[in-house]
């Protein structure tokens, strides 16, 4: 009862500052929705009794991600207007299509084994009586959560799903040394004048010929 | 749920609320006079016994101050900004046990707001929604210095929070729970007989990272480089005033108190003491009174450093984060995991021991290595005395020993390795010559 009533609450919520990310125009406000939108999904979790998965959520989405996205936001200075012209032609028309894809995707693929009346878990006592007609094994939430929340999520991640976990960890990974190559402008060490300065300082002292000369050239290369 | 079930919790929760607010009230006075008295002034002395009510003028003043709103912010998040810091402030102390459990007509109170099994989870997830008070108010002010309050502040906190969270997994590893009444129960009884069972002791390395990192993650001094007057004006909250600069002011000063609290319960036992052959409401009574005293050690420290230290700059503040911190947190989670899966699994299965000491030792010297590699030159150059601690290899097996020094020493060291480290800039001047 308690679940669906906040469900209607929290649902149109989370509606409505998904929407607002994409329609809002101030990047910083898109961002704050979609903070907000990570809230809501929290509360979610929580009225379906996943503690650890709604904390999570705010910590790592809302605290940490979200926290990164708002800092380059405001590095880069939010006084610029976006471009919202199409750069790439067709942009938009593939957008759409795409979505459409994958929200089909996700209705047949995640939501589909739920929807028909048959797979739906017995809740009433006739319905107890009767054979599992279901293919999808019911458990209860007292069934899932006997050891604890965090323990039942633990062992989940680590045994059944430990294969995914790792998968996505080492995609994370690679998606973070590609945004550090891609993002580096300099093309040698001598380019990092900081570098210079804090390793290789010779032994002559600063006062040292060569590593005068090269201090120059690196200085001259980069004028920072 | 009856009625009598209900009023318990609403009076518990208002007993929370009102001791956090009371004590933030009194902190806000008690730093002024402490750090007065550390640099030889007198402080607030005039309103009340020992000037006591010159938090209540100061309060009086700031709410009824003209409220300026510049013209040039972004009046949507200018006005959620300080609430956001305050909210966050306020709900994060609901999983601390502040004290025993009380028994009222057959019921238990227990003096705590909300126990979840997630526990201290939710203080992270709080102190990590705290940056975005901070950030938001620094870029919705629309004005330069406290743009760059904020960004520095997002900056600081995002990498402070890797090394409290680390070090407060080494806790959980520990003491096999996130729960909050549980961390505590874990550690009752004594070590040797003696010494309470705190997780200070075999925890140590962890506590003291903890503890740097909870004073860069309120934005204290040393770390309060958001707000550096010298050189930002006032930070982030520069275009702020009357009400919702208190609020900031408020959650600041609150951040101090629940930060200590939770070192405290994470550390040293929560509100657990010796018991002095009490029980029941009196022992509950008394464990709050040990809770308050052990919080009270630790707000003096955060009044200490702010009266001794001086401000870090960002360079240092960086790479203490990043370069000492953050390594030694990881080598202090993993030898933590590696030490309770040992007793866990036992001593009879040698082979698996043997694989696992050297396997962590590797690990812990691969992870140590190019942090020590870079601090000698420095130390050899230079001839500060800044190097010689940390320039002590690890002695192979027994790594979490070699730790402690390490770990103590480090902030300290990094100081002096900096130090040597800029003296071509300075003292050199290639810049000038060229």
């Amino acid at each position: 009862m308690t679940e669906t009533v906040l469900f209607w609450i929290i649902a149109p919520l989370s509606l409505g500052t998904a929407l607002s990310v994409v329609v809002l125009r101030n990047p910083v406000h898109a961002a704050l929705m979609l903070v907000g939108n990570f809230f809501t999904i929290a509360v979610l979790y929580a009225v379906m009794e996943a503690q650890f998965l709604a904390v999570v959520q705010v910590i790592v989405y809302a605290g940490a991600i979200m926290v990164l996205f708002l800092f380059v936001i405001m590095l880069l200075g939010v006084e610029r207007q976006l471009d919202f012209g199409e750069r790439i032609r067709g942009q938009r028309a593939a957008a759409v299509f795409l979505g459409v894809v994958l929200l089909a995707a996700l209705t047949v693929g995640v939501a589909g084994p739920y929807l028909g009346a048959d797979s739906a878990c017995p809740t009433t006592a006739e319905q107890q009586t009767e054979p599992a007609a279901s293919p999808q094994a019911c458990r209860g939430l007292a069934e899932a959560n006997a050891d604890g929340n965090v323990f039942g999520v633990g062992r989940l991640v680590f045994t059944d799903y430990v294969w995914p976990f790792e998968v996505t960890s080492v995609l994370l990974v690679i998606a973070a040394l590609g945004a550090m190559v891609l993002g580096r402008r300099a093309e040698q060490d001598s380019d990092l004048v900081d570098v210079l300065r804090r390793e290789r300082v010779p032994a002559g002292g600063v006062g040292d010929a060569s590593y005068q000369a090269e201090l120059q050239q690196s200085l001259e290369e980069d004028p920072r | 749920m009856d009625w009598i079930e209900f009023l318990l919790v609403v009076v518990r929760v208002l007993l929370a609320f009102v001791i956090w607010l009371l004590s933030t009230a009194l902190l806000i006075w008690g730093e002024r006079r402490l750090v007065a008295k550390m640099q030889v002034r007198h402080g607030p002395n005039r309103l009340g016994p020992f000037g006591v009510f010159q938090v209540l003028a100061d309060g009086a003043k700031l709410f009824f101050k003209e409220d300026i709103t510049p013209r040039g912010v972004d009046r949507a998040v200018y006005f959620a900004a300080p609430i956001v810091s305050a909210v966050v402030a306020f709900l994060t102390f609901a999983v601390i046990p502040f004290g025993g459990t009380f028994t009222f007509a057959g019921r238990e109170m227990p003096l705590q707001v909300w126990d979840p099994e997630i526990g201290l989870l939710w203080f992270l997830a709080m102190s990590s929604i705290g940056v975005y008070g901070i950030a938001l108010g620094g870029w919705a002010s629309g004005s330069k210095y406290p743009l760059l309050g904020g960004i520095r502040s997002s900056a600081q906190l995002i990498s402070y929070e890797l090394s409290m969270g680390l070090s407060m997994a080494a806790v959980f590893i520990w003491n096999g729970t996130l729960q909050a009444s549980e961390i505590v129960a874990a550690q009752s009884g004594t070590f040797w007989g003696a010494v309470p069972a705190w997780n200070i002791l075999p925890m140590s390395p962890a506590f003291v990272l903890f503890h740097i990192a909870v004073v860069a993650e309120a934005q204290r001094p040393p770390f309060d480089l958001a707000e550096a007057e010298g050189e930002l004006v006032g930070g982030f909250n520069t275009e702020y005033s009357g009400a919702k600069f208190a609020m900031f002011f408020l959650a600041e000063f609150m951040a101090v108190i629940t930060m200590s609290a939770i070192i405290v319960t994470l550390f040293l036992g929560g509100p657990s003491g010796y018991s002095f052959g009490l029980e029941g409401n009196w022992l509950a009574l008394l464990q709050f009174v040990y809770f308050v005293l052990k919080v009270l050690g630790f707000v003096f420290i955060f009044v200490w450093l702010r009266g001794s230290l001086p401000r870090l700059t960002y360079t240092r503040l960086m790479d203490l984060g990043w370069k000492v911190m953050l390594p030694i947190a990881l080598v202090w989670v993993l030898l933590t995991g590696f030490v309770v899966t040992f007793q866990q699994v036992g001593t009879n299965q040698s082979f698996f021991t043997v694989v696992a000491v050297v396997a962590a030792a590797t690990l812990t010297l691969m992870i140590l290595a190019p942090f020590f590699r870079s601090r000698e030159p420095a130390g050899d150059e230079g001839g500060g005395g800044g190097g010689t601690p940390v320039a002590r290899p690890p002695a192979g097996g027994g790594g979490g020993r070699a730790l402690v020094p390490a770990t103590e020493t480090s902030p300290v060291d990094v100081d002096g390795g900096r130090t040597t480290e800029r003296e071509p800039e300075t003292v050199g001047a290639p810049r000038s010559e060229l």
